[in-house]
């Protein structure tokens, strides 16, 4: 367990130790150099998982990070897995011997580059071997952000960082939709393990959440792996170095959310709207990627639409596929079994092949100092290698022989073709279009293949547009796309081997529940002359008059009005909301004293008023008032006029004089209700209240000649009345609901506790005598306050004595 | 009686936030001391205004009036001032600084 966890931790702990290296050693020795030695040990060491795995053994480790909560870092070792782990290492191997070429020593911050591209690599292992929910949720996370730090790896540029700022948002929003998903699922199944809840199954399939849970999880997928309409972020991504293109956004992150699909299709595969979506979304994007790859003149942006339409590709079969969960074991489960297999397949071949392309362009880009075949073109001569590779994965992501594509290509067309005839799930009707978008699908993939190959290489060369020297690249920056190229045109000849030890046994992991023989799943590079073979022909012959035609129509599709692509409407609904929460903002946050107020007291009557409406709370309880005498009839009068003539008064001196007349008023009726302590300090504090408003209006002198009267608004009327009738209404009810005795007469046993006959003056210092103290505080520090307050001189008044 | 005071408390609720949603800072200080007189005068109803000697032990009486919320009013009294004095102080130094009391003068930038 230990050592598992210290290979899958490796690219962890080795990214504390990148700066280190690149501070004392990058001088004498290029940093990708110590780097190199992660994935490849990882690598060489998964290689021995193999043989178990291929047998059907699989492997569990478990180590142990919050267990009272139930959550620990539970690795699972199956095919699935295995099979992403090993393109992590062993693509991440490749791609980082490239990056040693191509990211200068000297010029490039490589510290930052390293530890970005380790952190990824260890979240995407983390990822691939999570069995636990939240824990797969935190490394999906991780490559979120990883990703994020690498396309913006040249961050003093603009477009760097608004491509990882779009990556970031799109992602991210997925993955929070896939955790809300995540908790459904672990709700419904009541356990964190993607093992136990397909085990618990019959739970699940018919749980209300079921839907919901599958909706969420779908669109992490979706937004992970670039899915219509989600993948404008990847063309966006396309501003990072090109190694990082090569590794995550073509052969690993983007295919985070394929590994996902594949993960939970056990669970969801089997349901409609699971097949639909992930089908239907998949076919989709193929299209879409595939006629908008046609319009680009960037290479990168070329190949990161081509990557697109791809990740549709799989998409969809694994769409077909989860039809196998739906009839089960028998010979029609079997037939779209082997959907699943070819999704499995080609994501491995689009692996090799577009690692491999995304490397050439990488080199064209650094050889040539351009990217837009517009001004490339005959380069065939000065860089044959770079070339020939070019070939081998541009035809084998068109799909022909001898390379790998091929194959994946024919399984694809051959799934396509079956699931016409599936007829279930209303593909009776409308199942031929999936055939039909597939084929022209394919056509669209065969001319920009041609374009991306003989625009580039073909024609006649240029070297005056191009900034540089042209002339073929080193050797080291060739070695890993060389490999990968092998790697294309070996799987054509021998695909059973990969099919044997790597794919089956992940097949096994997508599909549980259908036994897998031998004879099931292999490939045959000729699989006679059948419906897919005329297909794949037909795809040669047209996508070989249109590349012809090509100068006649492309124009007109780049022509294609620039307001409806998706990325202008997500341009737009981005600004959108900015200005409408701004905006939002701006009206209520007014800045004016008297709305805030406003805001504050209407939600007050609105609350207790709607609180004592909905609730019967009014009730009038007059039988325990006391007896009315003429003086407090008077006092009460007396009181109205006085606050009225505070209200109504023209100059400020009535006011406060008829403010001094409320408050001994008040002392008044304290007087009448035999509150001797209360009358005396109110009358005392009355008048020194007075004083200072007194003192206060004196020392403005422009105030005491200014005669005012308050501006009448109507609003401010109505909110005061509803105010004053709420809190009338609130008392009047609160005296009616008495329900308790008062505890008054303990207080007064104040002499025998207390040994004070002034009941309030024992309350005040004996029995709550901490109130005093805090009180006492208050009064202390209103005082400093004040003397702060009237002694330190403002900065505008110094300035202003100054000037 | 309890209801004519309730009456009374709510007809200086109005008037105060009346005051308080005006323009002039010291008709806002204004309106602030009579909602505290409205509110002290609400805490004395509800302990009840039935009639009885005032709380001191030294008379020889059955009931006295409750003593309680006498102690709570005499607390909230000093502490009403105390921040009273210090808003005064306050719009006599705003006045100071900005040469105006007019809410809507002193209100603040768009960006703040």
């Amino acid at each position: 367990m230990i050592t598992f966890y210290s290979f899958v931790f490796l690219p962890f702990i080795f990214a504390l130790l990148v700066p280190f290296l690149y501070k004392y050693l990058n001088r004498q020795v290029h940093t990708g150099w110590f780097v190199l030695l992660v994935p490849l040990t990882i690598f060489i060491y998964l290689l021995k998982y193999i043989p178990g795995v291929a047998s059907g053994t699989t492997f569990e480790y478990t180590l142990s990070w919050i267990p009272s909560f139930g959550i620990s870092i539970t690795s699972y070792i199956d095919g699935l897995g295995l099979l992403f782990a090993l393109l992590i290492t062993g693509v991440g191997t490749l791609v980082i011997i490239y990056s040693i070429f191509y990211m200068s020593k000297v010029r490039e911050a490589l510290h930052n580059f390293y530890v970005y591209l380790l952190l990824f690599m260890g979240a995407m292992l983390g990822l691939v071997f999570s069995d636990h929910l939240l824990v797969l949720y935190g490394f999906w996370e991780l490559t979120s952000v990883s990703s994020f730090l690498l396309i913006a790896y040249w961050y003093e540029r603009k477009s760097s960082r608004q491509g990882a700022l779009r990556a970031l948002l799109i992602t991210v929003l997925g993955g929070f939709g896939m955790l809300a998903g995540f908790i459904m699922l672990i709700m419904m199944g009541d356990t964190y393990s993607i093992r136990e809840i397909i085990a618990n199954m019959d739970v699940i399939q018919g749980h209300a959440l079921f839907i919901p849970a599958l909706l969420c999880i779908l669109l992490g997928a979706f937004t992970k792996s670039a899915q219509f309409p989600f993948g404008i972020w990847l063309p966006g991504a396309m501003e990072a170095p090109t190694p990082v293109s090569s590794y995550l956004h073509s052969a690993t992150m983007v295919k985070a959310g394929i590994y996902l699909v594949a993960r939970m299709t056990p669970i969801f595969g089997g349901s409609a709207v699971w097949f639909w979506l992930v089908s239907g979304i998949g076919l989709v994007t193929l299209l879409y990627g595939s006629l908008t790859a046609l319009r680009q003149t960037d290479l990168k942006a070329l190949l990161a639409y081509s990557t697109i339409s791809q990740l549709g590709l799989i998409m969809s079969l694994l769409g077909i596929g989860s039809l196998a969960v739906y009839f089960g074991p028998g010979e029609t489960g079997k037939v779209f079994m082997v959907a699943t297999f070819a999704a499995l397949f080609h994501l491995f071949n689009h692996s090799t092949f577009k690692g491999s392309l995304f490397m050439v362009v990488g080199i064209i880009d650094h050889e040539t100092g351009r990217r837009d075949i517009r001004y490339l073109g005959g380069l065939m001569q000065v860089m044959p290698i770079t070339f020939t590779i070019a070939l081998v994965g541009g035809l084998s992501m068109a799909g022909l022989p001898p390379f790998n594509g091929f194959l994946s290509k024919e399984m694809f067309f051959a799934a396509v073709n079956d699931v016409s005839q599936a007829g279930i799930f209303g593909l009776s009707k409308i199942g031929m279009l999936f055939p039909i978008i597939a084929w022209v699908a394919s056509i669209f993939t065969f001319v920009y293949c041609m374009i991306f190959i003989f625009k580039t290489f073909g024609g006649v060369y240029r070297p005056e547009k191009l900034t540089r020297q042209v002339h073929e690249a080193p050797l080291g920056m060739l070695i890993s796309p060389i490999i990968l190229g092998l790697l294309v045109i070996f799987i054509f000849f021998f695909p059973n081997v990969l099919g044997e030890y790597i794919l089956t046994p992940a097949l096994t992991a997508i599909l549980p529940m259908i036994p897998i023989s031998d004879y099931d799943v292999k490939i045959s590079a000729w699989h006679g002359l059948n419906i897919e073979l005329i297909m794949t022909i037909g795809v040669v012959v047209i996508g070989l008059l249109l590349f012809k035609t090509a100068k006649r129509w492309i124009q007109t599709m780049r022509n294609y009005p620039h307001g409806l692509t998706l990325n202008h409407l997500y341009n737009v609904s981005l600004s959108g909301t900015e200005r409408l929460s701004a905006s939002l903002t701006n009206r209520y946050m007014t800045g004016s004293l008297r709305h805030y107020l406003i805001y504050i007291f209407s939600f007050f009557v609105i609350l207790l008023m709607g609180s004592l409406l909905l609730l019967h709370g009014i009730q009038f309880d007059f039988s325990n008032d006391a007896a009315i005498s003429i003086y407090e009839a008077g006092l009460v009068i007396a009181m109205i006029i006085a606050s009225l003539t505070v209200l109504l008064a023209g100059n400020r001196i009535l006011a406060i004089v008829a403010l001094g007349a409320l408050g001994y008023m008040v002392s008044m009726f304290f007087v009448i209700f035999r509150a001797p302590d209360l009358a005396l300090t109110q009358m005392v504090v009355e008048t020194v209240t007075t004083v200072l408003f007194l003192l206060c209006f004196y020392h403005l002198p422009k105030m005491t000649k200014r005669i005012e009267r308050i501006p009448f608004k109507l609003t401010n009327l109505i909110i005061s009345i509803a105010v004053g009738l709420t809190v009338t209404l609130l008392a009047l009810s609160a005296n009616g609901h008495k329900l308790f005795e008062p505890i008054t007469s303990f207080f007064e046993n104040a002499y025998e506790l207390a040994g004070a006959k002034n009941i309030v003056n024992a309350i005040l210092v004996d029995f709550r005598g901490f109130d005093t103290m805090l009180e006492i505080s208050v009064l202390t520090i209103a005082g400093l306050g004040v003397y702060i307050l009237v002694h330190q001189r403002s900065k505008r008044r110094e300035q202003r004595e100054t000037e | 009686m309890e209801t004519l005071i309730v009456i009374l408390v709510g007809i200086l609720v109005s008037i105060g936030t009346y005051l308080i949603l005006s323009r002039q800072l010291l008709r806002i200080v204004l309106g602030s001391s009579i909602l505290s007189h409205a509110v002290n005068l609400l805490i004395i109803t509800s302990g009840g205004l039935k009639t009885g000697s005032p709380p001191l032990l030294g008379e020889k009486v059955a009931t006295y009036t409750d003593a309680i919320p006498q102690a709570l009013i005499l607390t909230a009294i000093v502490i009403n001032f105390a921040v009273t004095a210090v808003v005064l102080v306050l719009c006599y130094r705003t006045y100071q600084n900005f040469g105006t009391d007019d809410m809507e003068q002193l209100r603040g930038n768009e960006h703040e």
